[in-house]
Protein backbone atom coordinates (compact mmCIF):
# COMPACT_ATOMS: atom_id res chain seq x y z
CA UNK A 1 0.00 0.00 0.00
CA UNK A 2 1.13 3.46 -0.67
CA UNK A 3 -1.25 5.18 1.20
CA UNK A 4 -0.60 8.25 3.70
CA UNK A 5 -0.28 6.82 6.90
CA UNK A 6 -0.66 10.34 8.47
CA UNK A 7 -4.66 9.48 7.27
CA UNK A 8 -4.63 6.28 8.56
CA UNK A 9 -7.97 5.03 10.53
CA UNK A 10 -11.60 6.04 10.94
CA UNK A 11 -12.04 9.28 9.50
CA UNK A 12 -13.01 12.67 11.84
CA UNK A 13 -16.81 12.52 11.65
CA UNK A 14 -16.77 8.49 12.68
CA UNK A 15 -14.29 9.01 15.00
CA UNK A 16 -16.76 11.97 16.82
CA UNK A 17 -19.95 9.75 16.44
CA UNK A 18 -18.03 7.12 17.84
CA UNK A 19 -16.54 9.28 20.92
CA UNK A 20 -20.37 10.59 21.44
CA UNK A 21 -21.80 7.23 21.77
CA UNK A 22 -19.18 6.59 24.52
CA UNK A 23 -20.88 9.81 26.03
CA UNK A 24 -17.28 12.07 25.22
CA UNK A 25 -17.63 15.50 24.00
CA UNK A 26 -14.22 15.48 21.43
CA UNK A 27 -13.45 18.13 19.05
CA UNK A 28 -10.11 19.54 17.22
CA UNK A 29 -7.04 21.49 17.51
CA UNK A 30 -4.86 22.22 15.24
CA UNK A 31 -1.43 21.36 16.04
CA UNK A 32 -0.05 24.31 14.08
CA UNK A 33 -1.95 26.93 14.89
CA UNK A 34 -3.47 25.92 18.13
CA UNK A 35 -7.17 26.82 17.18
CA UNK A 36 -10.25 24.24 17.80
CA UNK A 37 -12.72 23.54 15.19
CA UNK A 38 -16.09 22.15 15.22
CA UNK A 39 -17.58 20.01 13.14
CA UNK A 40 -14.87 17.58 12.85
CA UNK A 41 -12.51 17.75 9.47
CA UNK A 42 -9.19 16.67 8.37
CA UNK A 43 -7.74 19.88 8.15
CA UNK A 44 -7.64 23.38 9.92
CA UNK A 45 -9.88 25.84 8.28
CA UNK A 46 -7.96 28.84 9.79
CA UNK A 47 -4.35 28.05 9.17
CA UNK A 48 -4.47 25.11 6.29
CA UNK A 49 -2.83 22.67 8.60
CA UNK A 50 -3.90 18.92 8.52
CA UNK A 51 -2.17 18.25 11.74
CA UNK A 52 -5.51 18.22 13.83
CA UNK A 53 -5.66 16.08 17.06
CA UNK A 54 -8.78 15.12 19.32
CA UNK A 55 -9.39 17.03 22.86
CA UNK A 56 -12.11 16.85 25.37
CA UNK A 57 -14.26 20.06 25.12
CA UNK A 58 -14.50 21.81 28.36
CA UNK A 59 -18.39 21.70 27.72
CA UNK A 60 -18.30 25.36 28.69
CA UNK A 61 -20.33 27.94 25.64
CA UNK A 62 -22.08 30.77 25.46
CA UNK A 63 -25.40 31.45 23.69
CA UNK A 64 -24.62 32.98 20.69
CA UNK A 65 -27.75 33.03 18.39
CA UNK A 66 -30.83 31.45 20.07
CA UNK A 67 -34.59 30.82 17.49
CA UNK A 68 -37.64 29.32 19.05
CA UNK A 69 -39.20 27.27 16.25
CA UNK A 70 -42.84 26.87 16.41
CA UNK A 71 -44.50 23.30 15.84
CA UNK A 72 -48.17 22.74 15.82
CA UNK A 73 -47.07 19.88 18.30
CA UNK A 74 -44.53 22.58 20.42
CA UNK A 75 -42.27 24.88 20.52
CA UNK A 76 -38.47 24.30 20.96
CA UNK A 77 -35.31 25.88 21.17
CA UNK A 78 -32.20 25.56 18.53
CA UNK A 79 -29.02 27.44 19.37
CA UNK A 80 -25.89 28.55 18.44
CA UNK A 81 -23.12 28.06 20.82
CA UNK A 82 -19.66 29.45 20.86
CA UNK A 83 -17.40 26.81 22.96
CA UNK A 84 -15.08 28.26 25.14
CA UNK A 85 -12.36 26.74 22.91
CA UNK A 86 -13.57 29.09 19.93
CA UNK A 87 -15.83 26.29 17.93
CA UNK A 88 -19.15 26.82 17.00
CA UNK A 89 -22.08 24.97 16.83
CA UNK A 90 -25.94 24.60 16.51
CA UNK A 91 -27.26 23.32 19.74
CA UNK A 92 -30.24 22.98 21.94
CA UNK A 93 -30.75 24.62 25.20
CA UNK A 94 -32.79 22.32 27.39
CA UNK A 95 -33.79 22.89 30.92
CA UNK A 96 -36.00 25.80 30.37
CA UNK A 97 -38.91 27.51 28.40
CA UNK A 98 -37.25 27.93 24.87
CA UNK A 99 -38.10 31.42 24.50
CA UNK A 100 -35.99 32.21 28.04
CA UNK A 101 -32.96 31.59 26.03
CA UNK A 102 -31.16 34.60 25.45
CA UNK A 103 -27.78 35.60 23.68
CA UNK A 104 -25.00 35.59 25.87
CA UNK A 105 -26.35 33.06 28.94
CA UNK A 106 -23.96 30.64 29.76
CA UNK A 107 -24.26 27.39 28.59
CA UNK A 108 -22.90 23.39 29.88
CA UNK A 109 -22.86 20.38 27.47
CA UNK A 110 -24.53 17.37 28.56
CA UNK A 111 -24.76 13.96 26.19
CA UNK A 112 -28.16 12.41 26.02
CA UNK A 113 -27.73 8.91 24.99
CA UNK A 114 -31.30 8.06 23.56
CA UNK A 115 -33.07 7.48 21.61
CA UNK A 116 -29.92 8.45 19.71
CA UNK A 117 -26.75 10.12 21.15
CA UNK A 118 -27.33 13.96 21.00
CA UNK A 119 -24.99 17.04 21.98
CA UNK A 120 -27.23 19.22 24.56
CA UNK A 121 -26.66 22.02 26.61
CA UNK A 122 -28.13 23.49 29.42
CA UNK A 123 -27.77 26.93 31.56
CA UNK A 124 -25.10 26.79 33.54
CA UNK A 125 -26.30 28.54 35.92
CA UNK A 126 -30.27 27.96 35.80
CA UNK A 127 -30.30 30.72 33.22
CA UNK A 128 -29.29 33.67 34.89
CA UNK A 129 -27.34 36.15 33.59
CA UNK B 1 -6.47 42.60 -14.24
CA UNK B 2 -10.34 41.72 -13.40
CA UNK B 3 -10.91 45.63 -14.65
CA UNK B 4 -10.08 44.72 -17.82
CA UNK B 5 -13.44 42.83 -18.07
CA UNK B 6 -15.31 46.05 -16.86
CA UNK B 7 -17.64 46.29 -20.05
CA UNK B 8 -16.79 43.60 -21.92
CA UNK B 9 -19.62 41.54 -22.00
CA UNK B 10 -23.26 42.53 -22.62
CA UNK B 11 -26.51 41.43 -21.31
CA UNK B 12 -28.32 41.17 -25.33
CA UNK B 13 -31.37 39.39 -24.04
CA UNK B 14 -34.14 38.51 -21.38
CA UNK B 15 -36.66 36.14 -20.50
CA UNK B 16 -39.05 35.92 -17.89
CA UNK B 17 -41.87 34.14 -18.16
CA UNK B 18 -44.09 35.37 -15.34
CA UNK B 19 -46.06 32.14 -14.93
CA UNK B 20 -46.12 32.36 -11.44
CA UNK B 21 -48.32 29.37 -10.71
CA UNK B 22 -48.73 27.18 -13.64
CA UNK B 23 -49.65 24.09 -12.29
CA UNK B 24 -49.05 21.08 -14.98
CA UNK B 25 -45.35 22.55 -16.13
CA UNK B 26 -42.10 21.21 -15.31
CA UNK B 27 -39.19 23.13 -13.98
CA UNK B 28 -37.90 22.60 -17.59
CA UNK B 29 -41.20 23.77 -19.12
CA UNK B 30 -40.69 26.90 -17.31
CA UNK B 31 -37.24 27.11 -18.16
CA UNK B 32 -37.41 26.65 -21.86
CA UNK B 33 -40.09 29.29 -22.37
CA UNK B 34 -37.70 31.79 -20.81
CA UNK B 35 -34.84 30.74 -22.90
CA UNK B 36 -37.14 31.25 -26.32
CA UNK B 37 -38.17 34.68 -24.93
CA UNK B 38 -34.46 35.82 -23.89
CA UNK B 39 -33.64 34.61 -27.15
CA UNK B 40 -36.26 36.14 -29.24
CA UNK B 41 -36.00 39.54 -27.38
CA UNK B 42 -32.06 39.86 -28.61
CA UNK B 43 -32.59 38.24 -32.06
CA UNK B 44 -30.66 35.45 -31.86
CA UNK B 45 -31.85 31.25 -31.97
CA UNK B 46 -30.88 28.44 -29.94
CA UNK B 47 -28.34 27.28 -33.09
CA UNK B 48 -26.24 30.44 -31.84
CA UNK B 49 -25.67 29.57 -28.04
CA UNK B 50 -22.49 27.69 -27.56
CA UNK B 51 -22.27 28.57 -23.77
CA UNK B 52 -24.66 27.45 -21.21
CA UNK B 53 -25.23 27.98 -17.64
CA UNK B 54 -27.34 26.42 -15.41
CA UNK B 55 -28.89 25.22 -11.84
CA UNK B 56 -32.37 23.82 -11.10
CA UNK B 57 -33.20 22.92 -7.51
CA UNK B 58 -34.59 19.61 -8.71
CA UNK B 59 -31.94 18.15 -10.72
CA UNK B 60 -28.72 17.22 -10.17
CA UNK B 61 -27.17 16.84 -13.38
CA UNK B 62 -28.82 20.66 -14.79
CA UNK B 63 -26.21 20.90 -17.38
CA UNK B 64 -27.33 18.11 -19.90
CA UNK B 65 -30.90 17.83 -19.07
CA UNK B 66 -31.15 21.19 -20.52
CA UNK B 67 -28.88 20.97 -23.28
CA UNK B 68 -30.76 17.55 -24.42
CA UNK B 69 -33.85 19.48 -24.36
CA UNK B 70 -33.27 22.68 -25.90
CA UNK B 71 -30.77 20.59 -29.08
CA UNK B 72 -27.91 22.69 -27.39
CA UNK B 73 -24.20 21.12 -28.71
CA UNK B 74 -22.59 23.75 -26.14
CA UNK B 75 -18.69 24.06 -26.64
CA UNK B 76 -18.80 25.70 -22.50
CA UNK B 77 -20.69 24.69 -20.05
CA UNK B 78 -21.15 25.62 -16.11
CA UNK B 79 -23.46 24.35 -13.82
CA UNK B 80 -22.10 25.63 -10.18
CA UNK B 81 -24.93 25.59 -7.73
CA UNK B 82 -24.41 27.57 -4.93
CA UNK B 83 -28.20 28.08 -4.11
CA UNK B 84 -29.79 31.21 -5.36
CA UNK B 85 -26.56 32.97 -6.13
CA UNK B 86 -25.74 30.10 -8.76
CA UNK B 87 -26.82 32.46 -12.17
CA UNK B 88 -24.91 35.60 -10.21
CA UNK B 89 -21.37 33.23 -10.28
CA UNK B 90 -22.53 31.82 -13.80
CA UNK B 91 -22.48 35.32 -14.84
CA UNK B 92 -18.99 36.33 -14.20
CA UNK B 93 -18.03 32.90 -15.46
CA UNK B 94 -19.95 33.75 -18.45
CA UNK B 95 -17.93 37.13 -18.59
CA UNK B 96 -15.02 35.48 -18.67
CA UNK B 97 -15.41 32.48 -21.43
CA UNK B 98 -16.59 34.62 -23.56
CA UNK B 99 -13.55 37.55 -23.54
CA UNK B 100 -11.47 34.32 -23.55
CA UNK B 101 -13.61 32.42 -26.54
CA UNK B 102 -14.68 29.28 -25.27
CA UNK B 103 -18.21 30.76 -26.18
CA UNK B 104 -19.83 33.19 -28.53
CA UNK B 105 -23.21 33.53 -27.14
CA UNK B 106 -23.43 32.70 -23.57
CA UNK B 107 -27.32 31.49 -21.85
CA UNK B 108 -27.87 31.50 -18.18
CA UNK B 109 -31.41 29.92 -17.62
CA UNK B 110 -33.53 28.50 -14.40
CA UNK B 111 -36.95 27.21 -13.86
CA UNK B 112 -38.96 25.89 -11.08
CA UNK B 113 -42.79 24.38 -10.39
CA UNK B 114 -41.97 25.10 -6.78
CA UNK B 115 -45.62 26.41 -5.85
CA UNK B 116 -47.55 24.24 -8.21
CA UNK B 117 -45.75 21.12 -7.55
CA UNK B 118 -46.79 21.39 -3.76
CA UNK B 119 -45.26 24.98 -2.14
CA UNK B 120 -42.28 22.95 -0.61
CA UNK B 121 -38.79 24.25 -0.79
CA UNK B 122 -36.93 21.49 -3.18
CA UNK B 123 -33.59 21.35 -2.86
CA UNK B 124 -30.96 18.22 -3.49
CA UNK B 125 -29.79 15.59 -1.26
CA UNK B 126 -27.34 17.56 0.93
CA UNK B 127 -27.26 16.03 4.94
CA UNK B 128 -25.76 18.11 7.32
CA UNK B 129 -25.64 15.23 10.22
CA UNK B 130 -24.20 18.18 12.54
CA UNK B 131 -27.81 20.41 12.61
CA UNK B 132 -30.10 18.15 11.31
CA UNK B 133 -30.88 16.48 14.99
CA UNK B 134 -32.01 19.45 16.43
CA UNK B 135 -34.56 20.41 13.94
CA UNK B 136 -33.78 23.36 12.94
CA UNK B 137 -36.68 25.03 10.19
CA UNK B 138 -34.77 24.95 6.70
CA UNK B 139 -33.95 27.69 5.72
CA UNK B 140 -35.68 29.97 7.92
CA UNK B 141 -34.19 29.12 11.34
CA UNK B 142 -30.70 30.23 9.99
CA UNK B 143 -32.23 33.51 9.09
CA UNK B 144 -33.64 33.66 12.13
CA UNK B 145 -30.47 33.52 13.44
CA UNK B 146 -29.17 36.43 11.69
CA UNK B 147 -32.17 38.46 12.90
CA UNK B 148 -31.78 37.82 16.44
CA UNK B 149 -27.95 38.84 16.52
CA UNK B 150 -29.20 42.01 13.82
CA UNK B 151 -31.41 42.78 16.82
CA UNK B 152 -29.02 42.17 20.00
CA UNK B 153 -26.39 44.18 18.33
CA UNK B 154 -27.72 47.09 16.10
CA UNK B 155 -31.12 47.42 17.98
CA UNK B 156 -33.14 46.59 15.10
CA UNK B 157 -37.05 46.01 15.68
CA UNK B 158 -39.50 43.60 14.51
CA UNK B 159 -40.95 46.94 13.10
CA UNK B 160 -37.75 47.26 10.72
CA UNK B 161 -38.21 43.69 9.27
CA UNK B 162 -41.91 44.24 8.80
CA UNK B 163 -40.93 47.62 6.78
CA UNK B 164 -38.96 45.89 4.43
CA UNK B 165 -42.08 43.65 3.89
CA UNK B 166 -44.20 46.99 3.10
CA UNK B 167 -41.52 48.58 0.76
CA UNK B 168 -41.55 45.47 -1.33
CA UNK B 169 -45.35 45.67 -1.24
CA UNK B 170 -45.45 48.92 -2.41
CA UNK B 171 -43.22 48.48 -5.19
CA UNK B 172 -45.28 45.26 -6.41
CA UNK B 173 -48.27 47.32 -6.31
CA UNK B 174 -46.99 49.29 -9.37
CA UNK B 175 -45.94 46.36 -11.05
CA UNK B 176 -48.82 44.20 -12.44
CA UNK B 177 -46.78 40.99 -13.07
CA UNK B 178 -46.05 40.87 -9.13
CA UNK B 179 -47.50 37.52 -7.78
CA UNK B 180 -48.75 39.69 -4.22
CA UNK B 181 -50.29 43.08 -4.79
CA UNK B 182 -52.95 44.87 -2.84
CA UNK B 183 -52.62 46.83 0.58
CA UNK B 184 -51.12 45.27 3.13
CA UNK B 185 -50.18 47.06 6.43
CA UNK B 186 -47.65 46.90 9.02
CA UNK B 187 -49.61 45.92 11.58
CA UNK B 188 -51.07 42.87 9.99
CA UNK B 189 -47.33 42.23 8.93
CA UNK B 190 -46.69 41.99 12.88
CA UNK B 191 -49.94 40.11 13.57
CA UNK B 192 -48.43 37.57 11.52
CA UNK B 193 -47.85 33.95 12.48
CA UNK B 194 -44.24 33.42 14.12
CA UNK B 195 -42.55 30.53 12.66
CA UNK B 196 -38.66 31.38 13.89
CA UNK B 197 -38.36 33.69 16.50
CA UNK B 198 -38.13 36.76 15.78
CA UNK B 199 -39.25 35.44 11.94
CA UNK B 200 -42.82 35.25 11.07
CA UNK B 201 -44.55 33.89 8.35
CA UNK B 202 -44.88 37.43 6.45
CA UNK B 203 -40.81 37.53 6.87
CA UNK B 204 -40.52 35.04 4.53
CA UNK B 205 -39.90 35.50 0.44
CA UNK B 206 -43.15 34.02 -1.56
CA UNK B 207 -43.11 30.44 -3.07
CA UNK B 208 -43.73 30.43 -6.49
CA UNK B 209 -43.03 29.22 -10.22
CA UNK B 210 -41.34 30.64 -12.38
CA UNK B 211 -38.60 31.13 -15.51
CA UNK B 212 -35.68 33.16 -16.26
CA UNK B 213 -33.04 33.54 -19.04
CA UNK B 214 -30.28 35.55 -20.02
CA UNK B 215 -27.68 35.71 -23.11
CA UNK B 216 -25.09 37.23 -22.86
CA UNK B 217 -22.36 38.29 -25.45
CA UNK B 218 -19.33 40.36 -26.42
CA UNK B 219 -20.22 44.13 -26.05
CA UNK B 220 -19.17 44.68 -29.43
CA UNK B 221 -21.78 42.07 -30.65
CA UNK B 222 -24.65 42.86 -28.38
CA UNK B 223 -24.55 46.57 -29.70
CA UNK B 224 -25.45 45.42 -33.59
CA UNK B 225 -28.43 42.63 -31.74
CA UNK B 226 -32.31 43.38 -31.30
CA UNK B 227 -32.51 44.62 -27.89
CA UNK B 228 -30.88 47.56 -26.74
CA UNK B 229 -27.72 46.08 -24.64
CA UNK B 230 -27.04 46.61 -20.88
CA UNK B 231 -23.21 46.09 -20.42
CA UNK B 232 -21.79 43.94 -17.44
CA UNK B 233 -19.45 46.47 -15.67
CA UNK B 234 -18.39 44.92 -12.64
CA UNK B 235 -19.28 41.33 -10.93
CA UNK B 236 -17.95 39.52 -7.65
CA UNK B 237 -18.40 36.18 -5.26
CA UNK B 238 -18.13 35.18 -2.45
CA UNK B 239 -18.14 31.97 -0.38
CA UNK B 240 -18.14 31.82 3.43
CA UNK B 241 -19.87 28.78 4.96
CA UNK B 242 -22.28 26.05 4.12
CA UNK B 243 -24.00 25.65 7.61
CA UNK B 244 -25.12 28.68 9.48
CA UNK B 245 -23.02 27.81 12.66
CA UNK B 246 -19.77 27.68 10.60
CA UNK B 247 -20.59 31.68 9.38
CA UNK B 248 -17.84 33.96 11.39
CA UNK B 249 -20.39 36.47 12.25
CA UNK B 250 -23.91 36.96 11.41
CA UNK B 251 -24.46 40.27 11.18
CA UNK B 252 -21.59 40.98 8.18
CA UNK B 253 -22.28 38.87 5.36
CA UNK B 254 -19.57 37.93 2.26
CA UNK B 255 -21.43 40.47 0.16
CA UNK B 256 -19.09 42.82 1.77
CA UNK B 257 -16.63 40.44 -0.50
CA UNK B 258 -18.72 40.12 -3.21
CA UNK B 259 -19.36 43.86 -3.54
CA UNK B 260 -15.91 45.22 -3.00
CA UNK B 261 -15.01 42.91 -6.01
CA UNK B 262 -17.81 44.08 -8.18
CA UNK B 263 -17.48 47.56 -7.26
CA UNK B 264 -13.70 47.59 -8.12
CA UNK B 265 -14.55 46.06 -11.35
CA UNK B 266 -16.83 48.33 -12.30
CA UNK B 267 -14.89 51.48 -10.89
CA UNK B 268 -18.08 52.81 -9.07
CA UNK B 269 -19.08 53.37 -5.67
CA UNK B 270 -22.26 52.87 -3.42
CA UNK B 271 -23.65 56.45 -4.22
CA UNK B 272 -22.98 56.41 -7.98
CA UNK B 273 -25.88 53.17 -7.97
CA UNK B 274 -29.56 54.56 -9.11
CA UNK B 275 -31.33 51.05 -8.72
CA UNK B 276 -30.44 48.66 -6.38
CA UNK B 277 -31.88 44.55 -6.76
CA UNK B 278 -31.30 42.85 -3.43
CA UNK B 279 -32.03 39.17 -3.47
CA UNK B 280 -34.53 39.34 0.03
CA UNK B 281 -35.06 35.93 0.63
CA UNK B 282 -35.99 37.11 4.45
CA UNK B 283 -36.83 40.62 5.28
CA UNK B 284 -33.74 40.24 7.27
CA UNK B 285 -31.58 40.08 4.40
CA UNK B 286 -32.42 43.52 2.53
CA UNK B 287 -31.13 44.96 5.96
CA UNK B 288 -28.26 43.23 5.97
CA UNK B 289 -26.71 43.33 1.80
CA UNK B 290 -27.74 47.40 2.08
CA UNK B 291 -25.18 47.13 4.68
CA UNK B 292 -22.61 45.23 3.31
CA UNK B 293 -23.15 46.47 0.10
CA UNK B 294 -22.19 50.17 1.10
CA UNK B 295 -25.41 52.17 0.82
CA UNK B 296 -26.05 52.39 4.82
CA UNK B 297 -23.63 51.81 7.71
CA UNK B 298 -23.45 48.80 9.78
CA UNK B 299 -26.34 48.22 12.25
CA UNK B 300 -28.29 51.23 10.47
CA UNK B 301 -30.58 49.06 7.80
CA UNK B 302 -33.31 48.86 9.92
CA UNK B 303 -33.21 52.57 10.68
CA UNK B 304 -32.84 53.22 6.61
CA UNK B 305 -35.47 51.18 5.18
CA UNK B 306 -38.34 52.31 8.28
CA UNK B 307 -37.24 55.86 6.58
CA UNK B 308 -38.90 55.42 3.61
CA UNK B 309 -35.67 55.55 1.61
CA UNK B 310 -35.90 52.59 -0.62
CA UNK B 311 -39.95 52.42 -1.16
CA UNK B 312 -41.35 54.28 -4.06
CA UNK B 313 -40.12 57.80 -3.75
CA UNK B 314 -37.53 57.54 -1.61
CA UNK B 315 -34.03 58.37 -2.35
CA UNK B 316 -32.76 54.29 -3.25
CA UNK B 317 -35.01 53.00 -5.17
CA UNK B 318 -34.58 48.74 -4.14
CA UNK B 319 -36.86 46.04 -5.35
CA UNK B 320 -38.71 47.56 -7.77
CA UNK B 321 -40.37 44.55 -9.19
CA UNK B 322 -41.64 43.62 -5.71
CA UNK B 323 -38.86 41.47 -4.66
CA UNK B 324 -38.80 37.59 -3.11
CA UNK B 325 -41.01 38.79 -0.82
CA UNK B 326 -43.65 40.51 -3.52
CA UNK B 327 -43.19 39.93 -6.66
CA UNK B 328 -41.94 36.37 -7.30
CA UNK B 329 -39.81 33.61 -5.77
CA UNK B 330 -39.44 30.62 -7.30
CA UNK B 331 -37.04 28.56 -5.37
CA UNK B 332 -33.66 30.11 -6.78
CA UNK B 333 -34.56 33.60 -7.30
CA UNK B 334 -31.03 35.12 -8.15
CA UNK B 335 -31.40 35.61 -11.98
CA UNK B 336 -34.54 38.02 -11.54
CA UNK B 337 -32.80 40.62 -9.62
CA UNK B 338 -30.84 40.77 -12.84
CA UNK B 339 -33.72 40.88 -14.94
CA UNK B 340 -35.76 43.17 -13.12
CA UNK B 341 -31.74 45.85 -13.05
CA UNK B 342 -31.73 45.23 -17.29
CA UNK B 343 -35.66 46.32 -17.44
CA UNK B 344 -34.96 49.12 -15.33
CA UNK B 345 -31.62 50.45 -17.49
CA UNK B 346 -33.74 49.69 -20.65
CA UNK B 347 -36.60 51.56 -19.31
CA UNK B 348 -39.28 49.18 -20.02
CA UNK B 349 -40.79 49.38 -16.37
CA UNK B 350 -44.19 51.62 -16.46
CA UNK B 351 -45.22 52.92 -13.35
CA UNK B 352 -42.07 51.79 -11.26
CA UNK B 353 -39.89 53.01 -13.82
CA UNK B 354 -36.91 54.64 -11.93
CA UNK B 355 -36.11 58.12 -14.06
CA UNK B 356 -32.92 58.12 -15.74
CA UNK B 357 -31.43 54.80 -14.30
CA UNK B 358 -27.86 54.19 -15.73
CA UNK B 359 -26.47 51.57 -12.88
CA UNK B 360 -27.80 49.13 -11.58
CA UNK B 361 -26.02 46.81 -8.79
CA UNK B 362 -28.21 43.07 -8.69
CA UNK B 363 -27.08 41.26 -5.49
CA UNK B 364 -28.04 37.27 -5.09
CA UNK B 365 -27.61 35.41 -2.30
CA UNK B 366 -27.60 31.36 -1.51
CA UNK B 367 -27.89 28.92 0.96
CA UNK B 368 -27.89 30.12 4.33
CA UNK B 369 -26.10 33.28 3.77
CA UNK B 370 -23.63 31.04 2.12
CA UNK B 371 -22.95 31.80 -1.02
CA UNK B 372 -23.04 36.01 -1.92
CA UNK B 373 -22.83 37.19 -5.48
CA UNK B 374 -22.79 41.11 -6.90
CA UNK B 375 -23.29 42.62 -10.16
CA UNK B 376 -23.18 45.89 -11.58
CA UNK B 377 -24.97 47.06 -14.80
CA UNK B 378 -25.01 50.17 -16.82
CA UNK B 379 -26.36 51.50 -20.10
CA UNK B 380 -24.00 52.58 -23.23
CA UNK B 381 -23.40 56.08 -21.01
CA UNK B 382 -21.73 54.40 -18.32
CA UNK B 383 -19.23 52.27 -20.46
ZN1 LIG C 1 -4.51 25.71 12.21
Amino acid sequence: MSTDSRFDGPGPDDVWRDALRQERFLIQRCRNCERHRFPPALVCAACGGSDLVWVEASGRGVVYASTVVREREGSYNVALIDLAEGARLMSRVDGLAPEAVRIGMSVTARIETAPEPILLFHATDGGVL
Amino acid sequence: MSSSLRGRAAIAGVGNTKRWNAPGRTPFDQLQEAVVLALEDCGLGLKDVDGLFCAISSSGLPVLNVAERLGLKVRHADGTMVGGASFLFHLQSAVAALENGLCDVALICYGSNQLSAGGRLVSMPDPQPYETPYRARYPISSYAFAAARHMYEYGTTRENLADVALAARAWANLNPDAFARGPLAREEILASRMVSDPLTRADCCLVTDGGAALVITRADRAKDLKSQPIYVLGTGVAVSHRQIAAMPDLTTTAAVESGRRAYAMAGVKPTDIDHVMVYDAFTITTLLFLEDLGFCAKGDGGAFVSSGATAPGGGLPVNTNGGGLSCNHPGMYGLFTVIEAVEQLRGRCGERQVEGAELALAHANGGVLSSQATAILGTATTL
